[in-house]
């Protein structure tokens, strides 16, 4: 049968007529620098801001006009270069790519082609089947284009300057990837590294990171490259996956049917879910790129380099190692829990206010179990977690020194998510102390017994699947309020 | 007392200063006599009322201890100036007026300019001759019908007819120096990095200077001292300490060695040229100076390197006047069609001209060819100006290799027109100072310049052999004022 196989978790295969295809993926990410102002100009690049306000007469290309680097840009890139252990090169150029566009006000968009500010480096994926490495090829700096909006008057395009000018990282990758799998693995390690540097907020609904994907497919096993196609302006994971699947599906059918793929650039369609050709290599752009005459050769010193690796935070793949070797939690859940910075930030911050007598198990599972429900519900996000860090915290604490029930604590879990209450004042509030005293819950257990005397000959006669109801009676009986772990002991020796 | 316009600006701001002349006397002086001009063709946009008023609030609260108090001044119409119209010379910004200020012009007004008017200029300061402005021919004021030179032609013209006092230009490949050279006048090249380009319609941006245009060499150096600074506004801007180079200036140029370049004696020289030169020489030597031969080796392949990285930077540097944003637009069926119908409208034949040879030398399959060739042999000119420098401190050569030449005489030749930048295109190329002085004429009567190249920065010395030898020149103008009824 013609169709998908796949072996493990995250590989992807096409199969038809007995021959295996395997996809090989190459990205180009776009990443908006994390900057108040733009890579040439002082203009402001908040989001959202009403159309054409945020041009600068650098931005709009008035005649005479000049670019002047934003040293805050440079210092974001290498250190997203330091992120993705890569070279940094202490010389780079701005060139100048020439093409006509309406929201291209110079004629030109000035990004860096034979130099770029940084080389090779690479990322670390964690795949259910293990580790993946993905090498990077380089990144460098350019300017983003301004918007043209088609679709408000009926006669004529307008145009939005405001990202005009806007500072891009272009990080693209080896063509190491192999599965739409390792694609969101990919994207989302990107964004991680470059949430925990600051450097990229990661955005896509905001555009902040969209990509270029060049798909090929060949025989598995083979180690020559296909002929290519780049997929423009992809600004989501699912859409890179869906135009993945359809495009090497589509190209697989073309050589299946002995026919050649065009190296070409191609869009996908998110509606019709495929993609179409753009243009062909034929027509492909003659960009004229040269060094840009208005701006010097980049030089970095190694001691700006060096400064700038001093300030590098924890990034993911060492914060999980020291989750798993301080914290004792398993790769799995570390993989988790350092995936987004914040989750990091707020699962430190429960594992500080627990102090000394801490139960990680309490800590991830409430994190990943309770309060990822609700954030997801919700769609909010961890940094704005109705409930702290430090009164969850305290919750967990509560259960582990016997003061409540696990059960009673997702009864308070649910109050404290009204204004983040202390769950303490909650416990105390609605006197929902676990009872933990023996003799009270003997005597307890003592009536429940006496009740159903019936049920507890049964018991012993062998019904061992009594026990249990003797537990949810108990529980009952204390309003939920019981040690369950006491119930379970007296019980025993009762019965 | 003698008019007013033919004053230089040192004398002039000397009365200013004395009170014996009002900055709204001047300043009516050469509105009066630019509006007897108009023959010359020398302004685009005219600023005589703007200038006149502003001269009178100049003498309500005066200013003495500014550089340039209360002076008129016109401009070439390349720098981008607040509320006044700028064109750079082309139908594609007929009605472009800008809402900033260039950095060159800012210094001026900053000590007490006023401007006076936009003085015309060749097509994007594409041009030898001015004959490519959309604004039309500009009349020297030597003789009728004889071009001014290009591209800072208006200024030239309105110089040397007392039109301005003094006037600033650019210079990409000689568009200082040629004018200055075809009309009797000085203009000083500085060293690239020295006047910001902020605010300056771009042409070719790795060559592109601003400089001062002046009567004497004094004047040039006032006028460069205001309008050099270091600008972040331009990262090609360069800070290095600039000197003051008016109270600075002195003849004393006794020891200085001046090289002659041989490959600077090119076929087909006319011979008054040739001899201007050997004229020059004695002259330097009598100023004190040390002849020394020298060779500037790939001083052949300047003018096809120029014309080759000129082009490639202005076809991308033009790519921006697209009818999109500002400047001309013609209508047309689709974007691409507005583009065509935009750019053929607005530009002339000899800025489309250089855009599809600097298309073509960037084009894929053809850079490493032309447009990386032409920045190694730039780098080897460069190289052997610095290795003539070991030995001397300035070098010598004619500005130009001929005299000024008639209206439509070469405009059907563009060769022939880019011959005239030989001498002037090597030390744009090398980004040194150069200046062009009045040294004699030809058998027309027609003005013939010398060059002196300094060094990087050394705009001092290249002024200080400029005064010392313009003493000895003793040159002057004949101005018959034939263009007036």
């Amino acid at each position: 049968m013609d169709g998908i196989m796949s072996k493990n978790n995250s590989e992807y295969l096409i199969e038809r007529n007995d021959n295996i295809y395997e996809v090989v993926i190459g990205l180009e990410v776009h990443a908006q620098v994390t900057s108040n102002s733009k890579l040439f100009s002082s203009s402001s690049t908040k989001f959202g801001a009403e159309p054409n306000t945020q041009v600068s007469l650098v931005d709009a290309a008035f005649p005479g006009m000049l670019p002047v680097i934003n040293e805050y840009c440079v210092k974001q890139a290498i250190k997203t270069g330091i992120g993705l252990k890569a070279k940094i090169n202490n010389k780079s150029v701005f060139d100048r790519k020439n093409y006509f566009y309406a929201d291209l006000p110079q004629g030109y968009q000035i990004s860096q082609y034979k130099y770029p500010i940084v080389g090779e480096g690479n990322v670390i994926l964690d795949m259910p089947e293990g580790q993946k490495q993905v090498g990077i090829e380089r990144l460098h700096l350019e300017q983003d284009a301004g918007k043209s909006i088609h679709d408000i008057d009926p006669s004529n395009t307008l145009v939005d300057l405001n990202r005009s000018g806007v500072a891009l990282m272009e990080i693209v990758s080896k063509p190491d990837i192999r599965s739409p799998d390792e694609v969101n693995a990919y994207i989302k390690k990107l964004r991680s590294i470059m949430r925990y540097l600051g450097t990229c907020d990661g955005n896509m609904q905001e555009g902040s990171l969209r990509a270029d994907v060049n798909v090929s497919v060949r025989i598995k096993g083979s180690t020559e490259l296909g002929t290519r196609c780049e997929i423009k302006n992809v600004n989501s994971i699912k859409f890179m996956q869906m135009a993945i699947i359809y495009e090497a599906n589509r190209q697989v059918d073309l050589i299946e049917e002995g026919e050649e793929i065009d190296q070409e650039t191609r869009l996908f369609d998110t509606k019709k879910n495929e993609t179409r050709s753009m243009r062909s290599k034929e027509d492909a752009h003659d960009y004229r790129y040269f060094p840009d005459p208005d701006l010097l050769p980049l030089e970095i010193t190694d001691e700006f380099i060096n400064k700038l690796k001093s300030e590098i935070p924890e990034l993911p793949d060492d914060k999980k190692k020291r989750f798993i070797d301080e914290f004792k939690i398993s790769p799995y859940e570390a993989t988790i829990l350092v995936s987004d910075i914040d989750t990091a930030k707020y699962f430190e911050e429960v594992v500080a206010k627990m102090g000394k007598n801490r139960d990680m198990k309490l800590a991830v599972n409430w994190i990943t179990g309770e309060l990822f429900a609700v954030l997801n519900n919700k769609n909010i996000e961890i940094a704005l977690s109705p409930i702290s860090a430090k009164n969850l915290a305290k919750l967990i604490n509560l259960i582990k020194n016997g003061t409540i029930s696990g059960k009673i604590a997702k009864t308070i879990f649910e109050l404290m998510m009204d204004g983040d209450i202390d769950p303490q004042i909650i416990v105390e509030e609605k006197g929902l102390k676990q009872q933990s005293d023996p003799k009270a819950l003997e005597a307890l257990i003592d009536k429940i017994i006496n009740d159903n005397r019936e049920k507890a000959i049964e018991y012993k006669q062998g019904k061992e699947k009594l026990f249990g109801f003797f537990v949810g009676q108990a529980m009952k009986a204390s309003g939920g309020k019981a040690n369950p772990q006491l119930i379970n002991e007296i019980l025993k020796k009762k019965l | 007392m003698t008019d007013i316009t033919s004053l230089s600006l040192f004398e002039l701001i000397k009365n200013i200063k004395e009170k014996k002349i009002s900055s709204n006397e001047a300043a009516k002086s050469f509105v009066d006599r630019s509006q007897k001009s108009k023959k010359l063709n020398a302004y685009v946009t005219e600023n005589f009322e703007n200038c006149l008023k502003l001269s009178k609030e100049f003498d309500n609260k005066p200013n003495y201890d500014l550089k340039l108090p209360g002076i008129p001044i016109a401009v070439k119409d390349l720098f981008c100036t607040n509320e006044v119209r700028t064109t750079a010379g082309s139908n594609i910004l007929n009605n472009f007026v800008p809402s900033y200020e260039s950095t060159v012009t800012q210094n001026i007004w900053n000590e007490g300019g006023i401007l006076l008017g936009k003085l015309n200029c060749d097509e994007f300061a594409m041009g030898s001759s001015n004959e490519t402005s959309f604004f039309g021919n500009v009349q020297n004021p030597i003789a009728k019908d004889l071009v001014p030179g290009g591209s800072s032609g208006g200024s030239s013209s309105a110089l040397a007819a007392n039109l301005t006092p003094v006037t600033i230009g650019t210079d990409t490949g000689g568009s200082i120096r040629q004018p200055a050279s075809f009309t009797g006048t000085v203009g000083l090249k500085p060293t690239y990095g020295s006047c910001s380009r902020y605010g300056i319609v771009a042409f070719a941006s790795s060559l592109d200077q601003a400089g001062p245009m002046s009567k004497d060499v004094k004047d040039s150096s006032i006028l460069l001292e205001v309008i050099s600074s270091f600008d972040k506004k331009d990262s090609t801007s360069i800070d290095f300490k600039r000197n003051n180079y008016s109270s600075e200036l002195t003849r004393n140029i006794k020891g200085i060695k001046i090289g002659i370049p041989k490959e600077y004696r090119v076929d087909g020289m006319p011979d008054e040229v040739e001899n201007l030169w050997k004229k020059g020489i004695e002259y330097a030597k009598d100023c004190g100076a040390e002849i020394i031969d020298i060779s500037l080796p790939h001083t052949s392949y300047a003018l096809p390197t120029y014309y080759i990285v000129a082009p490639a930077e202005a076809s991308s540097n033009l790519a921006r006047y697209d009818g999109v944003k500002y400047g001309l637009r013609s209508s047309g069926e689709s974007l691409i069609d507005m583009y065509e119908k935009t750019r053929s409208e607005g530009f002339g034949e000899e800025v489309k001209r250089r855009i599809m040879i600097g298309t073509y030398v960037l084009s894929s399959g053809y850079y490493d060819a032309y447009y990386l060739k032409a920045q190694k042999v730039r780098q080897l000119i460069k190289k052997d100006f610095d290795e003539a420098y070991n030995k001397v401190d300035a070098i010598l050569t004619p500005s130009t290799p001929s005299s000024a030449f008639k209206i439509g005489e070469k405009s059907n030749d563009p060769v022939s027109m880019y011959l005239n930048d030989i001498f002037t295109v090597p030390v744009n190329l090398a980004g040194l100072p150069g200046i062009s002085i009045p040294a004699g004429k030809d058998k027309n009567n027609y003005p013939l310049g010398l060059q002196i190249i300094g060094k990087p920065f050394d705009e001092q010395t290249v002024l200080n052999i400029a005064y010392s030898m313009e003493e000895k020149i003793n040159y002057k103008n004949n101005i018959t004022d034939w263009w007036m009824e």
